[in-house]
């Protein structure tokens, strides 16, 4: 699925992440977990740029469109699916089939009462589920979301990232919270100033080793 | 003690410095004489005009008060349908030139060259303003277009394509492109009026009559509807009404012209082809030498100088009354009260259009560039001053600040030098434009050499002076822009 050998990656002139190998299969869920500044967003902002029309994307700030309603900010995941002028017709008045699917999946992200506000309306959790919800409605099989539940509260994030599971094969994402990372995920890749510390299945990571990822 | 000045405050007074000594130098070599004996008395005449505006030919003054609404909103609503679709295609550079090209021929020449092909008619109107106006909201939009917020974009699976622009693109540009189009709207009516001045039948054709005739009080009527359409647009320029005036205005004023097509297809392969090149099997490339070197050093030339002159005299006369005026719109320096006084006298200056302000000054001064200058200086300085007494206003000074002249040059005019020399820069460009055609009344820019081809009927002369006109254009904008690049400055679109 995915391949780094010995990559180096800048953000804002600046390497970030130095000589990185990485190997991702197909079906494995994978957190990377790390102090903020470890290099976590630019890698996996260069994993979807490996092939980002097959990849269901959810980034750290939400970059929602302000004036639309969060019906169709969750619909623009779905514009590749759809030919232009369906869409341009929907932006004017929502097509009925459109609608209940992404009713159904408003649902299951506990937004169902916000779909026609406007996105600038909502609270910072409620524009992470609406963000969330368009990455759902990518329809992808990888998921790569980069803290995609930082805002959202304990019990509402674990019911999202396990809906997230269920829904893609592969999931790469980045967690500043470990206990969920452990929880969530098969494989937990530990980064340090741009460097991976560990590579291990989540039931052999012990306690150590995640606190020493954190020290100063 | 050793102070190191910021190098861009050091540019940024160069510029100004530079600026100054341009027009002062531009000075010297300008016609600035007062031809009339006596202008008070004319002036006297006008203001009893004022005071007693007729309305007695109310049928004319409605019919050509929507005769001007007319062409404008269809102008408008063509030119920004296609300004639209080129701003979508605003990466291509074919795309880019083709519209500066179109927006640097001023729409009063677009008229001038349509009147040959379809005659005083409807479509003649349309289509002068249409088109360069097209060419500047192509533009602007292109330009917001590319700055909205890349993040939406970035986040689809695929962030090109039409599907992406219309869900993240358009919506992040929607309200400053909407102010903007406004914006434009009114400029359209000022168009419009001006298009009177060569003949087709709204408020500026009536207006010329009865200024030219002296019949003030006529004039006064006419003076007051304009600037009660402009006033009063913020009440009735709705988005949800624009369809119903559009059929409105396509009923009253249907878009069709009488033309034959012997007539246009003579125009396109013999008027405009250059006098010596015209029915000959061979070229003759003395004769087009000679040709073109006549018309440099008798007609481009001298239409070149004084334009330049012209229109650098100007820009510094509109850099002194915005400063001077910017107060009368600013919280800074007066009540509420005194600057809505002060701020309709502003308004009232840039709502005429620069090309009547010339033909009043030219009754009043007679001929020379003093009127052109004047005129060129109220209306852009009004405009300026307008924008940064508004954009002085949102400053907060402290509880203490001091006032009068002090306030105004220690606390104010520091702060808001950076807008005021922006919005200077852009409006250049418009002063530049505007020079040129102002030579139609008489005073020696390119618009008078262009004028004169045109009743001539030597459209070959006519069509190349055009083009002189349109590089000028081009050049002054490409050099504004990058000098406002060099001191970073940019006014954003809606401000202007």
């Amino acid at each position: 699925m995915f391949e780094l050998h010995n990559i180096s990656l800048k953000y804002r002139e600046q390497t970030v992440v130095k000589d990185v190998s990485l190997t991702i299969r197909e079906g494995e869920s994978v957190a990377l977990v790390g102090p903020s500044g470890a290099g976590k967003s630019t890698l996996l902002k260069h994993l979807r740029s490996v092939q980002a029309t097959k990849i269901a994307w959810c980034p750290q700030h939400a970059g929602l469109v302000p004036m639309l309603s969060a019906y169709h900010n969750i619909y623009m995941g779905g514009l590749s699916r759809r030919s232009s002028l369906y869409n341009l017709a929907n932006l004017l008045r929502p097509f009925a089939g459109p609608k209940t699917e992404i009713q159904v999946l408003a649902e299951s992200v506990e937004l169902r009462d916000e779909l026609h506000r406007r996105a600038d309306e909502l609270s910072g959790g409620q524009q992470q589920r609406v963000a969330i919800g368009r990455a759902l409605y990518q329809q992808q099989a990888i998921f790569i979301g980069d803290e995609p539940v930082s805002a959202v509260d304990a019990i509402q994030a674990d019911k999202i990232l396990s809906l997230i599971s269920q829904r893609h094969q592969t999931i790469v994402l980045a967690l500043h919270d470990t206990e969920q990372a452990l929880r969530v995920c098969q494989r937990i890749v530990g980064l340090k100033d741009g460097a991976i510390v560990f590579d291990l299945p989540s039931a052999q990571v012990t306690a150590e080793q995640l606190a020493a990822l954190y020290q100063a | 003690m050793n102070v190191k000045t910021r190098p861009h405050n050091n540019t940024r007074l160069k510029l100004s410095l530079w600026l100054a000594l341009a027009g002062f130098i531009a000075l010297l070599f300008a016609d600035i004489d007062m031809h009339r004996a006596s202008p008070g008395q004319e002036l006297l005449r006008m203001a009893q005009g004022l005071m007693a505006p007729n309305f007695w030919s109310y049928r004319e003054i409605a019919s050509s008060a929507f005769n001007t609404l007319a062409f404008a909103l269809q102008g408008m609503a063509l030119a920004s349908a296609a300004g639209f679709i080129l701003a979508l295609l605003y990466r291509h550079p074919a795309v880019r030139g083709f519209c500066a090209f179109i927006r640097a021929i001023h729409e009063l020449f677009w008229a001038l060259i349509f009147i040959q092909l379809f005659g005083l008619s409807p479509l003649t109107g349309l289509l002068a303003i249409a088109i360069p106006y097209a060419g500047t909201l192509a533009k602007i939009y292109g330009e917001l277009f590319e700055e909205t917020e890349a993040a939406p974009r970035n986040n689809l699976l695929q962030s090109a394509g039409l599907s992406a622009f219309f869900y993240t693109t358009l919506p992040l540009a929607w309200r400053p492109l909407l102010q903007y189009t406004s914006y434009r709207f009114e400029c359209a009516i000022r168009s419009s009026i001006v298009l009177g001045f060569v003949g087709l039948p709204t408020l500026g054709y009536h207006l010329e009559t009865a200024l030219g005739n002296g019949q003030y009080n006529d004039a006064a009527a006419l003076l007051y509807v304009l600037l009660a359409i402009v006033v009063s647009l913020r009440w009735w320029l709705k988005k949800a009404l624009l369809p119903v005036y559009l059929v409105a205005a396509l009923i009253y004023l249907p878009p069709n012209a009488h033309f034959s097509w012997a007539n246009i297809a003579r125009f396109l392969s013999e008027d405009i082809i250059p006098a010596p090149l015209r029915n000959k099997a061979n070229i003759d490339y003395v004769a087009v030498f000679d040709w073109l070197a006549m018309l440099w050093q008798q007609q481009i030339l001298p239409g070149v100088t004084s334009t330049l002159i012209l229109s650098q005299i100007a820009l510094l006369l509109t850099a002194i009354l915005s400063l001077a005026w910017f107060p009368l719109n600013s919280r800074q320096f007066f009540s509420p009260l005194k600057r809505s006084l002060g701020d309709g006298f502003l308004i009232i200056a840039r709502t005429l259009p620069e090309y009547l302000l010339a033909f009043i000054g030219l009754l009043l001064l007679g001929p020379s560039m003093l009127p052109a200058i004047l005129a060129l200086g109220i209306h852009n300085g009004a405009i300026i001053a307008h924008l940064l007494g508004r954009y002085s206003g949102e400053l907060v000074l402290r509880e203490d600040a001091c006032t009068g002249i002090n306030r105004y040059s220690y606390e104010i005019l520091p702060r808001v030098y950076r807008q005021f020399l922006a919005l200077l820069l852009y409006r250049w460009e418009v002063i530049m434009r505007e020079t040129a055609i102002l030579g139609m009344l008489g005073i020696g820019t390119l618009g008078f050499y262009i004028d004169s081809a045109f009743e001539e009927f030597r459209f070959d002369r006519a069509l190349l002076l055009i083009l002189c006109a349109a590089i000028l254009n081009i050049i002054a904008d490409m050099f504004a822009r990058n000098l406002r690049q060099r001191l970073h400055l940019r006014p954003s679109p809606e401000t202007l």
